[in-house]
């Protein structure tokens, strides 16, 4: 590569090193939170676990053995690198490493927002860009109020709806959502399909409403309305003008909706008793199973951060005026 | 106000009509209910019927009073926790602006944290950590909810404080409350208003998400989300009975996000 070709990809390359580095930080002071949050919990955790009738000593022995009895930073730093060492700890509710309980449900939870991604992009982006093209007419005014209405759903309605009609009236789906250890690709998009497309719902109003906004943006722009003005045609206007300067703002919008799926993800893995993160991380909520919560917890936060992270960077890649912030 | 009804859009008016009815049966709840909330009448699962319009749930508790007594308790959670979350979060924001610094910077550090993970995981968190009960549910969704309101009332306070008249009160010796309240928070009121719309139907799916997951208010109650979760084995046979209190959430949200949407058109005399 030649000196001056060199320079140019630097900046880039310390973009993402510095995004990297604040990415990193972010997550870290996350884990400080995750880990105060348990620790300076009103109670005991040994206590609570063991009951009101166990006896002093072997509340003190429990507490040894959960590591209690320690200072607070060396707690923290036991956690944190048995965390990186895939090491989470053990669950209070059965004893089982939580590691072990979390191997098969990442990724059944990653398959799933996976699966829900990859039909919702294209159609939310394609959609918010027809309604944002033709703003105003009929397709317009319809898509608002759908969209409108679908954001204003629980996710759980949107779940129930497709379930009573898709697999009770209809019985063309299971209503329960187990993809199981099926060898075969075909049969776990059959049976993950239910709770997929509820996502797909969920997340494509939120992200068609944004991406009209983003390009309705850009569309008033002068350098539109010259390009107009001179007489280019609709079709190029939109892609060779407009689209290019959207990039940035709808590659955004599309990580910002990653929020929304993993929120999603939660309420459809329970009400389709999909066994994945979401499920085992309410489950634990509620027998208060902190090591378990802790571990889904960081791992949501982690791959959150990461996915924005991601979004970040091909933004400014694709809209090189972001490099340079006023 | 009779001009702003003609200007209105339909979907807004629905809005306004659906949101005034629910606060009608949300505050007679007890002359509309037939039954008490947790009054077992009947069987579990009765069909619908003339003595039970619609059925009985698990336990054989009126169904149609439970929804009635429902919009009381997870309207009225949902409102407080609204107001909850915008009191910290325009008192903090209002404060970051005018105090900047260091106030402003660790604020908004902090702020950022919160809202690099989604609500809904640092949500379940606390509550794992604090355990369940209503103050419990109120003061986590609130505190984590308060976020939006302070990026909005800081961001719109900032616009305002460098303003002339803001510079003028300075120098006639006004103070920092005083400046806020008479100076800076009328003129952001209108964008914090609409906001307000908006933050209610978050908080309040939000509510409606944890009871259905079972973290929402305690057993004896009547609270929608905790309704469908209960109820939802009804569903795989055919009986529409459990979406009918998750329909009712859904009726709300939609109404309020219709005024909402036609609040921030005037607001911003937005044509599009």
């Amino acid at each position: 590569m030649s000196a001056p070709a060199a320079r140019r990809q630097r900046p880039i390359l310390r973009m993402i090193v510095g995004r990297l580095g604040i990415g990193v930080f972010t997550l870290f002071v996350i884990s400080v939170l995750i880990f105060l949050a348990v620790s300076l919990l009103p109670g005991d955790i040994a206590q609570q676990v063991l009951g009101q009738s166990a006896t002093p000593e072997t509340v003190a022995a429990f507490r040894r053995e959960l590591g209690l009895d320690q200072p607070l930073i060396w707690r923290y730093l036991d956690w944190v690198g048995g965390v990186l060492s895939g090491d989470f700890g053990r669950s209070l509710a059965n004893g089982r490493p939580v590691a072990e309980l979390l191997a098969a449900r990442l990724g059944n939870t990653l398959f799933l927002a996976a699966y829900a991604a990859v039909i919702a992009v294209p159609v939310a982006v394609g959609l918010g860009l027809l309604s944002a093209l033709w703003r105003g007419s009929w397709f317009d005014r319809i898509a608002n109020v759908a969209t409108l209405s679908a954001i204003s759903f629980p996710e759980f309605f949107i779940a129930y709806i497709l379930m009573f009609w898709l697999s009770v009236r209809m019985g063309w789906l299971p209503s329960i959502a187990d993809p199981g250890a099926s060898p075969r690709l075909g049969e776990m998009l059959s049976r993950a399909f239910l709770p997929a497309i509820t996502l797909v719902l969920v997340v494509t109003a939120h992200m068609m409403r944004m991406t009209r906004a983003a390009v309705v943006n850009v569309l008033g722009a002068p350098y539109v309305t010259m390009a107009r003005l001179k007489g280019v045609s609709r079709w190029r206007v939109v892609t060779r003008h407009a689209l290019p300067n959207a990039l940035a703002p709808i590659v955004n919008v599309v990580a910002l909706n990653i929020a929304w799926l993993i929120t999603g993800v939660v309420i459809v893995e329970v009400v389709f008793v999909y066994p994945g993160l979401g499920q085992l991380m309410v489950d634990s909520v509620t027998n208060r199973d902190i090591p378990v919560v802790q571990a889904c917890a960081l791992i949501f936060a982690a791959v959150y951060i990461l996915l924005n992270l991601l979004a970040d960077v091909l933004a400014i890649a694709t809209n090189p005026r972001l490099l340079h912030p006023r | 106000m009779m001009r702003m009804l003609k200007t209105m859009p339909p979907t807004a008016i629905l809005g306004v009509l659906v949101i005034l009815a629910y606060a009608v049966i949300a505050l007679f709840a007890p002359l509309f209910a037939p039954y008490g909330e947790a009054q077992i009448v009947g069987a579990q699962f009765e069909p619908w019927s003339a003595t039970y319009p619609f059925g009985t749930d698990t336990l054989g508790r009126d169904m149609l009073s439970r929804l009635i007594w429902g919009a009381r308790n997870t309207v009225g959670v949902a409102l407080v926790t609204t107001a909850l979350a915008f009191g910290i979060g325009a008192i903090a924001g209002l404060l970051a602006a005018a105090l900047g610094g260091w106030v402003d910077l660790v604020l908004s550090r902090l702020v950022d944290v919160l809202m690099a993970v989604p609500a809904l995981i640092l949500t379940l968190l606390a509550l794992s950590a604090l355990g369940p009960g209503v103050m419990n549910l109120i003061a986590v969704v609130a505190v984590l909810d308060s976020t939006r309101v302070f990026r909005l009332a800081r961001a719109t306070a900032m616009n305002v404080m460098v303003m002339d008249y803001v510079e003028a009160a300075h120098l006639r010796g006004e103070g920092i409350w005083w400046t806020i309240t008479r100076e800076v928070l009328p003129n952001i009121s209108a964008p914090l208003i609409a906001e307000f719309g908006l933050r209610f139907c978050f908080v309040f799916l939000t509510i409606s998400a944890l009871s259905f997951l079972g973290l929402g208010l305690p057993p004896p109650m009547a609270d929608w989300g905790a309704m469908v979760r209960d109820n939802a084995a009804l569903i795989t046979f055919g009986d529409i009975t459990p979406l009918l209190p998750a329909a009712c959430i859904a009726v709300l949200t939609v109404s309020v996000n219709f005024v909402v949407d036609w609040m921030l058109h005037r607001a911003s005399g937005l044509k599009d």
